[in-house]
């Protein structure tokens, strides 16, 4: 629900953006500068599917602007020929704020890492959610600081033994997608760096989603945390752990069952969900995903577990609601009306003021 | 400075009406009120209206709330008093005053807190009512102050105002609470009595203020008026005194506080730059008024963002001036600090920005109500590594509205991030202002790069290309084709801007940003040394120009010389700072600081200038100030 109705069209998130009067190539978007991250990064494979996949939304390039905070995911925007800024250690929601609400013609992403956005800038992360700026946030999870050479981040699991935690980590992680969800997110969706397929699909949802849409990439670290994601990728542990959502589809997964669809299902169970071998439930009782409801997408995100046991991907939720960016700009649409109707704005009368006296009459 | 009293009897025709005798009339030319209660009495309120009727009748005039910063501390308690001084004269006066001529206490710890500041003779009115063996014993009083002799030095008038204000407005039906707090009001009306102050200016006031409750605006005013009949008939009052019209130079006024001076700066900023404007901020005492306004003038095409914290509203700010607007953020200086890697950002990016710092007393949260001046070395060095910024200081609430104009100009044309020093004082302080002429303020092409300029012909855009005149770089906006690029915080290479770790590039960049902002232009210090047999140079900075102005007008009138020179911009400083303080055998700078500017002054200039420091959250008073130049004058006894 809205508190303002602005009575405006209900618009894409890149309905205000320029279209390109011809086709793009993920070239046209490769900047000149050499990419320096670890061999074997996965943010290799984010830039990769992230240069591939801007050309298809036929939106201007330099009506496209990349901000990072700091970290290694942060140097993305180098990497992209756009206009960017890779600015301070978490505060690119805040920087990223600002030019979505003066700039409403330009596709705004913020590239942030779990160091970067949930510890040190866990404040702005959490505002730019809850106010629903039209952003959309590429939150890249390798659960570990690489720039910084291998301390724990807000999403090691507990008993992590890293360089400043040689007798593990005592600190319990966030679950950035929980996290999303409590801070009124109206978008959240959860990809693998090496899902091409999957990472696209969740970015164009973002997208396409007029307002903050957060998208955590499981992402690997192969100096500080390597293997740290490998369940999820290897075919012999793959397919019992990884839950790829489909809006209005029953979750369904793991290797096909008789009826082709996934082994497993997820069903009710109390006020949340638990996992089923299908064969064994009423098909009935297979919960079907509803990217609205936001009690299902937290009771999802609750099955993802620091052990990865079961781990959901996909868009957790997508709802909508108007954006604090085409709030503030409609006030002041708003406020121009009213003065237009008067004359326009006059500064000379504000500037007087009520109560004025002359000198020398 | 002297008081002229001219007293004369007021004509004898008029005085007609049996049972009252008229009020002699006494001319003054300047005259010092403080209105004094319990925060929750509306003294603010109180002063600021006396204060508008003032300016409206044409007398120059300065104001000093002082205020607790607990919203309602315990009623009547010491530390609950709010207070506000109004000095209004028929000449151009420097400051609000050194003591005030005239104290209104609402309770005793009113009384309490301000008799100390009166001069004998002094008039002290006081609202008996809340003279009760209860609220005198909590602020320390043994003994009713107004039933022995203790207040003997001054003229006592003992008026039960909440009694008077709730008979006044029996036939309201008001509940007796809530008619007793009009009392400020029949305040208000027993002073305009006196100092012949015009009414309609309050009652038009009163009536738009409580538009939505009617019976609150017919209480305030019958308040009002009851206590203006009060000075009227109650023959209490011998007097009535007359200030006349200042001889200011000619033109509109208004009577203008620092802090609606900064917020008609930054939306005026959209006039001379055609850029709209985006305030970024976060609510902090003293500066959160500046929101307040600029956020009803959205129709200049002005966006406020009240962000998450002090980090996130410099850093909406400066996203906004990446994307061709102008990013502005207010705040003081705890937010300073907060801010402080943000504009060190924007010092790299090279980018427009104006930060505003309404200075408090500090260190951390300190002293949030009191002005103090001690965020000037903060602003120039607190930031990590080589990060200069221009640092401008107005010196009267109506010079801020120039100095933001100025700040603006600097920060588009040499695409830097410039800081505007304002203080508590200056930010609640109000004096007359001489309405700009808008078609007349100067404007400032932001000059937005279009095309492609890399010097090799390639076709490519090298955002840190610097103009060779201002060293300043292009600013290309997100949307303009041909020219996409990256900034950030990392060191930039000379002129393309690509990423570089290169130490001389290093050594370069620092040295290119520090003769940027260094070669930027700014006045000549200009000397007020009427006689030119000055032997002391006073040299202030800030909010102090008010008294020590008012005190060289003293030293000078006692016959002893003295030449004062103000700083407004305190990077880069004036050309001509080293001469002119050469020129002087003694050289003395007044701070509310330990000496801040003195030390730089020091460092630069190997000057050995003096330093004379106050931090006791109030400002300079003339007075005081008056005796230490006298001491530091070359050769003077001391």
């Amino acid at each position: 629900m809205t508190a303002i109705d602005l009575g405006m069209p209900a618009l894409g998130g890149l309905d205000l953006v320029p279209q390109a009067e011809s086709p793009q190539t993920a070239k046209d978007f490769t900047s000149d500068q050499e990419v320096r991250w670890c061999p074997g990064c996965g943010d290799y494979a984010v830039l990769a599917a992230v240069r591939s996949f801007m050309p298809t939304l036929g939106i201007k390039r330099e009506n496209t602007v990349f901000v990072s905070g700091i970290g290694c995911s942060s140097r993305f925007p180098y990497y992209m020929d756009t206009y960017g800024m890779h600015s301070i250690h978490g505060r690119a929601p805040a920087i990223a704020t600002g030019l979505a609400v003066a700039r409403p013609d330009l596709s705004v992403w913020v590239v942030t890492g779990d160091g970067d956005s949930l510890s040190i800038g866990g404040n702005h992360l959490i505002h730019a959610l809850r106010r629903n700026v039209n952003l959309k946030i590429l939150l890249f999870n390798n659960r570990i600081y690489g720039l910084t050479k291998g301390q724990y981040s807000p999403t090691s699991e507990t008993g992590k033994v890293t360089k400043s935690s040689p007798m593990g980590s005592v600190d319990h992680p966030f679950n950035p997608v929980s996290l999303a969800l409590g801070a009124e997110a109206t978008f959240v969706g959860r990809a693998i760096d090496s899902d091409r397929k999957g990472l696209t699909a969740v970015l164009q949802a973002a997208a396409e989603h007029r307002g903050t849409a957060l998208v955590e990439i499981f992402q690997d670290c192969p100096i500080f945390n390597d293997g740290s994601f490998d369940v999820l990728r290897r075919p012999e542990t793959a397919p019992q752990r990884l839950i790829r959502l489909t809006a209005g589809e029953p979750i369904r997964f793991g290797p096909a069952g008789e009826d082709g669809l996934g082994a497993y299902a997820v069903v009710r169970e109390g006020f949340g969900l638990r996992v089923a071998e299908a064969a064994e439930v009423d098909p009935a009782d297979v919960v079907v995903h509803d990217p609205a409801d936001v009690h299902l997408a937290f009771a999802l995100s609750r099955l993802s577990d620091q052990d990865l046991t079961h781990t959901v991907t996909g868009v957790f939720r997508d709802v909508r609601r108007t954006t604090y960016d085409d709030a503030v700009r409609a006030q002041v649409g708003e406020a121009r009306a009213a003065a237009d109707r008067t004359g326009g704005p006059d500064l000379q009368s504000v500037l007087r003021g009520r109560d004025t006296w002359t000198v020398g009459d | 400075m002297t008081s002229t009293d001219t007293r004369s009897a007021a004509d004898p025709a008029a005085a007609g009406a049996p049972g009252s005798r008229p009020p002699t009339v006494v001319r003054r030319d300047r005259v010092v009120i403080r209105f004094a209660g319990d925060s929750g009495d509306g003294m603010q309120l109180t002063g600021d209206r006396f204060t508008s009727e003032t300016a409206s009748f044409g007398n120059d005039l300065s104001t000093l709330p002082n205020y607790p910063a607990e919203i309602r501390a315990p009623a009547g308690t010491l530390p609950g008093v709010s207070s506000f001084q109004v000095h209004f004269a028929d000449f151009d006066i420097l400051t609000p005053g050194d003591r005030p001529d005239v104290l209104v206490a609402m309770n005793p710890a009113a009384l309490r807190a301000n008799i100390g500041d009166l001069p004998k003779g002094g008039v002290v009115i006081v609202n008996t009512d809340e003279f009760t063996s209860r609220n005198l014993t909590k602020v320390g009083y043994a003994a009713n102050p107004l039933e022995d002799d203790s207040l003997a030095d001054f003229q006592v008038h003992a008026i039960p105002m909440a009694t008077l204000t709730r008979g006044a407005l029996e036939s309201t039906g008001l509940p007796k609470k809530d008619a007793e707090r009009a009392k400020n009001m029949f305040a208000l009306g027993l002073l305009s009595w006196m100092y012949s102050r015009p009414q309609e200016g309050t009652e038009r006031f009163l009536r738009e203020k409580f538009a939505k409750r009617p019976e609150l605006a017919e209480a305030n005013v019958l308040a009002f008026r009851a206590g203006h009949a009060y000075g009227e008939t109650t023959e209490a009052f011998a007097v009535v005194y007359e200030v006349a019209k200042a001889k200011l130079p000619e033109g509109t006024y208004r009577q203008i506080t620092g802090n609606t001076a900064l917020a008609y700066g930054i939306v005026a900023a959209t006039h001379v730059t055609g850029l709209e404007v985006l305030l970024g901020t976060y609510p902090i005492t003293p500066a959160s008024d500046i929101l307040h306004e600029v956020s009803r003038h959205k129709a200049f095409g002005v966006t406020t963002v009240q962000a998450e914290d002090e980090i996130a509203g410099v850093g909406a700010a400066l996203g906004a001036s990446f994307g061709g607007a102008l990013g502005v953020t207010t705040t003081s200086g705890p937010g300073i600090a907060l801010k402080a890697e943000t504009i060190g950002l924007a010092v790299a990016l090279e980018l427009p920005l104006l930060v505003i710092d309404v200075q408090r007393g500090g260190p951390s949260t300190g002293l949030p109500t009191k002005t103090e001046q001690a965020d000037l070395l903060q602003a120039l060095h607190g930031r990590n590594g080589e990060s200069p910024v221009p640092v401008i200081a107005p010196q009267t609430p109506g010079d801020c509205f120039d100095a933001v104009l100025d700040a603006v100009r600097m920060a588009v044309t040499y695409r830097t991030p410039v800081m505007l020093l304002s203080d508590g004082a200056l930010a609640n302080g109000s004096e007359p202002w001489q309405v700009p002429d808008v078609a007349a303020l100067p404007t400032v092409d932001p000059a937005f790069a279009t095309e492609p300029n890399a010097p090799d012909g390639s076709g490519a855009f090298w955002p840190y290309l610097r103009d060779p005149e201002t060293l300043a770089r292009p600013w290309a906006v997100p949307g303009t084709p041909g020219l996409e690029h990256r900034v950030g915080g990392l060191e930039k290479a000379d002129g393309s801007g690509a990423i570089s770790y290169d130490p001389a590039n290093h050594e370069r960049m620092v040295h290119l940003r520090a003769a940027k902002v260094a070669g930027i232009p700014v006045p000549d210090l200009e000397v007020d040394d009427p006689s030119g047999e000055a032997q002391l140079l006073v040299l202030g900075w800030g909010s102090t120009y008010g008294p020590i102005g008012a005190a060289a007008r003293r030293v000078r009138a006692m016959g002893t010389p003295v030449a004062t020179a103000h700083l407004r911009h305190l990077n880069p400083f004036p050309a001509n700072l080293g001469e002119v303080l050469a020129r002087y055998p003694a050289v003395l700078v007044p701070e509310m600081n330990l000496g801040q500017l003195a030390s730089l002054l020091r460092s630069r200039h190997l000057v050995d200038v003096q330093s004379y420091t106050k931090v006791t959250g109030q400002p300079f008073k003339a007075e005081e100030l008056q005796d230490v130049f006298l001491t530091h004058v070359p050769g003077a006894a001391s």
